[in-house]
């Protein structure tokens, strides 16, 4: 495997490691470059977060859970590369000390580079840029003044040298299989079907660096280009697999608002950066955010077999746990869905509001006509072993007065559509109880009182 | 004077470099092997078989070793010898470590321990606090019980009684930077030892054990630690003596760090338990007599479950002054992680229970219950001679009352109580809800003897200064202060004092820096070390001007003596020629405490340390999802050594206590596993949890004690704090009843449990 990219400015061929050799673990243990630390190993804490470049910008991403080869043709720089080339230092860093923003200093790299990659976008809901770093020490407050404090302050100059150096620098051929259409990708995978196809591998990272599988052959999607567009066309909105949930949330923001609002909550500015939303559906869990939203807007699914498209409804890709209508070496192309939905309303319940998986996502999407029900999406995630639609909640508000009453009956009709299951992140009693209720929220919230606990200021 | 300036942390240039080094990070000679366990994989069992073949043959494995491998089997324990450092015979948890491997990466040691075939006849598991009670499986005999005045009398004789009974959950650490250690063979059979721990001398004292070897054949040492909470005071040992057994074994370094889920799985936690309390109260809510029940899920081993469940006992009264009192405290073994050290040492479970009985009292009689609260508080300093603890120590220092009034003002409580009242009759699906919890703990070890620490301070002929304590730094800024202490004592800037690590082989005999006393005693300790070398500097230089020593200052880095000014730097290299020693220990033992645990009567701490949080949160009535919208904090340290890190404190250690009673949620499987194994399903806190409004104040007035510089300790004290949380959310779910059903909510209060009780105030369970 040869895989070639800029670390902190300066081109690197890395030949000869697995192709799931983490960024996090070549950086320590072969670079020296220990500023990136190991936290959880899995995403969820930040303490690795990395800034990568390429054509489309800069991003932060999590090291433990990010493969050399989806690294081929980027610019990646570290902690070490937030200060400048004479050991100055980045205004967040200045701040992050002024402000006293580390305390024991685990989590500090992981804050340092996604403040300044927060800094270097311009972006200033400090809030989500660091909800996927995890810090136990200081409560956030200071972090919080710091990134205030730096937002003003100039970007230094070598911090936009990567999206020059970049531009110029030829990587060549990667020894892991990349491909760079969905031609080649098609071709490839009806030869090699069972192979691990890797997007964003906010997932299959785990499956490395938690189950410690060995995965081969492997091919990673993230050079595929054709698969990354969002085009509005006829109404709709069609968006490619490789779309990252980043992207997403920013095609969806004015359209589909509530939607967006979830997107903000699903998982992390880093994960988002690298997740998609091919991922998100192809993998088929049951509590992935992405699909109870698309099934209650009416999406389309496309998939790809060497030559052949077919689609169908999202939700009939859905066949039971984990199993999903995919014949081997056929991939998810895309998704298609509705531009507008002013009625749907995305609620994603966790025991914690950023960076969590869902105890239940819901998903409405109700049409009124002259105060008559013309039309009901309701969608659900975990609260069965696939992302599933609530009929005979739908049944029950179809052709009815959109009534309070109405609503309650479709509540108590719920009861009949699902039997969750326990676990850890909730009972399921809880998960019935919740989803009923928020068919009532929905009522409630489209009738303009407040429902969201997010949206009381002191 | 250095001490009292707001410097950032010592470290923070490199930490946001990332150049700040912990000890994964060390670079270790190429041939450093890497450890990993084998874990159990059932809760309580016999180990029947161990076929560890597909392990030794596993790429990159050097060693393997089970209990048959170690007759001479070394124990972990920093209490009762009862944790072998792997499992012989039987197991007794869901990850206890049954098999070691060494090979030459982390990963591949992770990837080998996967591999081996461990067999198990299971034996029932003791899982909760009933299944123990049931089996009478406990440390200690039977329960622990003190008692002052008539409880039961004075419950009796009341107007009305309040009961009731709930769960409050444990706590996860969740130190950024996992347990980690390494060991490295010297000449002659030594050993160097790096560990991430709060407790040096503890895994001196376990490495030399395992080993046969006198604690001076040992070098442990910690420049720093990524985070501690008390998760690091013993449970680090395990990892330090594998790497020592290892590296004795085969003569090379030997590292290990447990990866996350290992680590959630291995370590112990904060205790759970369950509270029954049972209180008799007048028609003002006054607290006439009360019974406490603390039942305590220890745990496998007894680790340090004993003195965690004593400082709960030890904070039953709180601000309360409880003339008749009884509590009752089991030690529960059980078959699940043991339970350790965590951040207040059983000090917070034992204050929530009383403020839930404040909580409780208040609403039965329908009154504001921060009136209650202060109804039964302590008398005010010095007002009321003779007012005694539930442990008969006299209550000298109470300063609840000036304290809570100022937070009230400044936090706008009664006016806020009134708008959100109002708020709430207008939001049918949100409630909003207020709580304001005053917090007083105790400081000092109850372990007596452990309040000692030492220092050592070198003055070099440049006049730089270098400072090494007992005390280990796991972020919460003991060495800056520490180093502005000392700086303080010779009249130079703190960047002139270099900060060193600690180590076994500068200062022996350390105690854990634990119990909120790194500053006080440490500060103490090199204080005294500086002032001894002051001393001489003065001798030497007021003897050159025939002057009383008393009348040389040392200030601005220079020396003043008999009208002159001469650089530091330029005295220390005058004492130097002269033959002066430049280099003292300090040693410092906390006066006035005696403490006799089995009768629960002494004077256990120095002092107490005060605060009181007042916190508005809104719930969700549908769903149980809520937030903290604001919290207003007024908090004691005394006079501060450094008012922004002692913020820093206050404001990190509210978040966890919030943390602890909302979303931290441990939970275990029917088989005793745990399933909240990693940050994807255990929730500390993110960026968004924290306040909305976040306004901390420090109290500012000296300690009336004589500790250094007239502070007060702030590790664990402003913890607590987050308890007001906990009850703003009570006041919240109560709002959605008719007043006539206490909330009665279980902490952790996730989401669920707040809809819990909604239903139960609304009458739908």
């Amino acid at each position: 495997m040869t895989v070639a990219f800029l670390l902190n400015g300066t081109p690197v061929r890395v030949e000869g490691e697995a192709p799931t050799r983490t960024l996090l673990d070549w950086l320590r243990a072969n670079q020296g470059l220990t500023g990136t630390k190991e936290g959880c190993n899995e995403g969820d804490c930040g303490a690795c977060t990395v800034m990568v470049t390429d054509a489309e910008g800069s991003r932060s991403l999590n090291a433990c859970i990010l493969f050399l080869p989806q690294l081929h043709g980027k610019a990646v720089r570290t902690v070490e590369g937030i200060s400048g080339p004479k050991g100055q230092m980045h205004p967040v860093q200045e701040a992050m000390v002024a402000h006293h923003g580390s305390q024991c200093g685990f989590c500090t790299p992981g804050f340092v580079v996604s403040m300044a990659v927060a800094h270097l976008n311009g972006a200033v809901d400090h809030d989500d840029q660091i909800a996927g770093n995890l810090c136990r020490c200081t409560g956030y407050a200071p972090i919080i003044r710091a990134a205030e404090a730096a937002k003003d302050a100039a970007i230094p100059a070598w911090m936009t040298e990567d999206r020059t150096a970049v531009a110029g620098f030829t990587a060549g051929e990667a020894g892991a299989f990349r491909p760079a259409d969905s031609d080649a990708l098609a071709d490839w995978y009806v030869k090699n079907p069972d192979a691990v196809l890797v997007a964003g591998a906010t997932d299959v990272g785990l499956w490395v660096t938690k189950q410690l599988r060995d995965l081969k052959p492997v091919a990673f999607l993230n050079g595929v280009k054709d698969l990354q567009g969002i085009e509005a066309r006829g109404g709709q909105l069609h968006v490619g697999a490789c779309v990252t949930i980043t992207d997403l949330r920013d095609a969806v923001a004015d359209r589909l608002p509530s939607f967006a609002e979830m997107l903000r909550r699903y998982a992390s500015t880093q994960v988002r950066n690298a997740a998609t939303i091919g991922g998100n559906i192809a993998n088929g869990s049951p509590i992935g955010d992405g699909p109870p939203a698309l099934i209650a807007l009416g999406a389309t699914l496309h998939l790809r077999r060497g030559d052949e498209m077919r689609s169908m409804a999202l939700e009939d890709f859905f066949i039971e746990y984990r199993k999903q209508d995919r014949k081997p070496g056929e991939f998810v192309a895309g998704i298609s869905f509705p531009e507008h939905a002013p009625e749907l309303r995305c609620y994603k319940i966790s025991k914690r509001f950023d960076q969590d998986i869902s105890a239940v996502c819901g998903c409405l999407n109700v049409t009124v006509e002259s105060g008559r029900v013309t039309g009901a999406r309701i969608a659900f995630g975990g609260m069965a072993g696939t992302p599933k639609r609530a009929a005979l909640a739908e049944a029950a508000l179809v052709g009815k007065p959109w009534t309070e009453a109405t609503v309650e009956a479709a509540a108590l009709a719920m009861s009949g559509d699902f039997t969750p299951m326990s676990d850890m992140r909730a009972s399921a009693g809880y998960r019935m109880q919740v989803a009923q209720n928020l068919m009532r929220r929905y009522f409630h919230d489209l009738n303009g009182v407040g429902v969201s606990v997010l949206e009381v200021t002191p | 004077m250095s001490a009292g300036l707001s410097l950032p942390h010592d470290a923070a240039p490199l930490q946001v470099k990332g150049e700040a080094r912990y000890i994964d990070d060390l670079p270790f000679p190429a041939n450093a092997l890497h450890l990993a366990f084998g874990l159990s994989t059932v809760a309580h069992g016999e180990i029947t078989g161990i076929d560890l073949s597909a392990v030794r043959a596993a790429p990159g494995v050097v060693m393997v070793l089970s209990a048959e491998d170690l007759p001479d089997m070394p124990d972990c324990s920093p209490s009762a010898h009862d944790e072998p450092l792997l499992a012989v015979g039987k197991v007794h948890y869901v990850g206890q470590p049954v098999f070691l491997v060494v090979a030459e990466s982390h990963l591949a040691a992770r990837k080998a321990a996967k591999l081996g075939k461990v067999s198990f006849k299971e034996l029932p598991a003791l899982l909760t606090v009933d299944d123990a009670l049931a089996a009478n499986s406990r440390f200690e005999q039977g329960p622990v019980t003190w008692t002052k005045g008539d409880a039961a009398g004075a419950i009796a004789n009341a107007a009305q009684v309040i009961e009731g009974s709930f769960e409050v959950g444990g706590q996860e650490h969740f130190y950024l930077e996992g347990q980690v250690a390494a060991a490295v063979p010297l000449e002659g059979g030594d050993f160097h030892v790096m560990s991430s721990t709060q407790h040096p001398t503890e895994v001196q004292h376990k490495v030399a054990h395992a080993l046969h070897l006198p604690m001076s054949a040992v070098r442990v040492e910690v420049r720093r630690m990524g985070g501690g909470f008390g998760g690091k005071e013993s449970q680090g040992n395990a990892l330090a003596i594998a790497c020592a057994v290892a590296a004795r074994a085969l003569g090379r370094p030997c590292r290990m760090r447990y990866d996350r889920d290992d680590d959630m799985v291995i370590t112990g936690k904060r205790h759970d338990l369950r509270i029954g309390y049972r209180a008799g109260i007048d028609a003002e809510g006054r607290v006439l007599g009360i019974e406490f029940l603390h039942l305590f899920r220890c745990g496998w081993s007894q680790d340090l479950s004993l003195p965690v469940a004593d400082r709960a006992m030890l904070h039953a009264d709180n601000c309360y002054d409880l003339p008749h009192i009884r509590i009752e405290s089991h030690r529960l073994k059980t078959n699940t992680q043991s339970a350790t050290a965590y951040r207040g040492f059983g000090g917070p479970q034992g204050i929530v229970g009383i403020e839930r009985v404040m909580d409780h009292a208040a609403f039965a009689v329908g009154r504001d219950p921060s009136a209650v609260r202060k109804l039964n508080f302590y008398a005010p300093m010095d007002a009321k001679a003779g007012q005694t603890t539930p442990y008969h120590m006299p209550v000298e220092d109470f300063i609840g009352h000036e304290l809570v009034a100022d937070l009230e003002r400044t936090s706008g409580y009664a006016a806020r109580k009134t708008e959100i009242a109002a708020w709430n009759a207008g939001s049918p699906i949100l409630k909003r809800g207020l709580s304001l919890v005053p917090v007083k703990f105790g400081i000092s070890f109850t372990l007596t003897w452990l309040n000692q620490a030492g220092a050592l301070v070198h003055v070099y002929q440049d006049g730089s200064i270098a400072l090494n304590h007992g005390g280990t730094e796991m972020g919460q800024g003991l060495f800056q202060k520490i180093a502005q202490v000392t700086a303080g004592v010779f009249g130079v800037d703190t960047g002139v004092v270099k900060i060193t690590a600690t180590d076994t082989a500068k200062v022996p005999n350390t105690s854990a820096t634990a119990a909120s006393s790194g500053a006080d005693l440490n500060g103490m300790a090199a204080r005294i070390a500086a002032e001894t070398i002051k001393g001489r500097l003065a001798d030497f230089i007021a003897e050159k001007h025939q002057v009383k020593p008393e009348t040389v200052k040392f200030v601005d880095g220079t020396v003043r003596v008999a009208g002159e000014v001469y650089a530091w730097e330029k005295v220390v290299a005058w004492a130097y020629q002269a033959r002066i020693s430049l280099s003292s220990t300090g040693y410092y033992a906390t006066p006035k405490i005696t403490w006799d645990r089995v009768k629960g009567q002494g004077r256990p701490f120095f002092y107490f340390a005060y605060g009181a949080a007042v916190t508005e949160v809104v719930i969700d009535r549908l769903t149980g999802e809520n937030r903290i919208l604001r919290v207003d904090i007024l908090h004691d340290t005394g006079t501060s050594l450094n008012p922004a890190l002692d913020i820093g404190q206050v404001e990190g250690a509210y978040v966890q206590g919030a943390g602890w009673l909302t979303t931290e949620e441990l939970v275990w499987d029917g088989k005793g596993k745990l399933t909240t194994h990693a940050p994807s399903t255990y929730k500390i806190p993110a960026s968004s949890d924290r306040p909305r409004v976040f306004n901390v104040a420090l109290w500012g007035k000296p300690n009336r004690e004589d500790s250094v510089g007239k502070s007060k300790a702030v590790g664990e004290p402003p913890f607590n704090l987050g308890i007001s949380a906990f009850l703003a959310l009570s006041d919240a779910v109560a709002a959605c009843g008719d007043g006539s059903v206490y909330p009665a909510l279980d902490a952790p209060a996730t989401a669920e449990r707040v809809l819990m009780a909604v239903r139960r105030v609304e009458g739908r369970v």
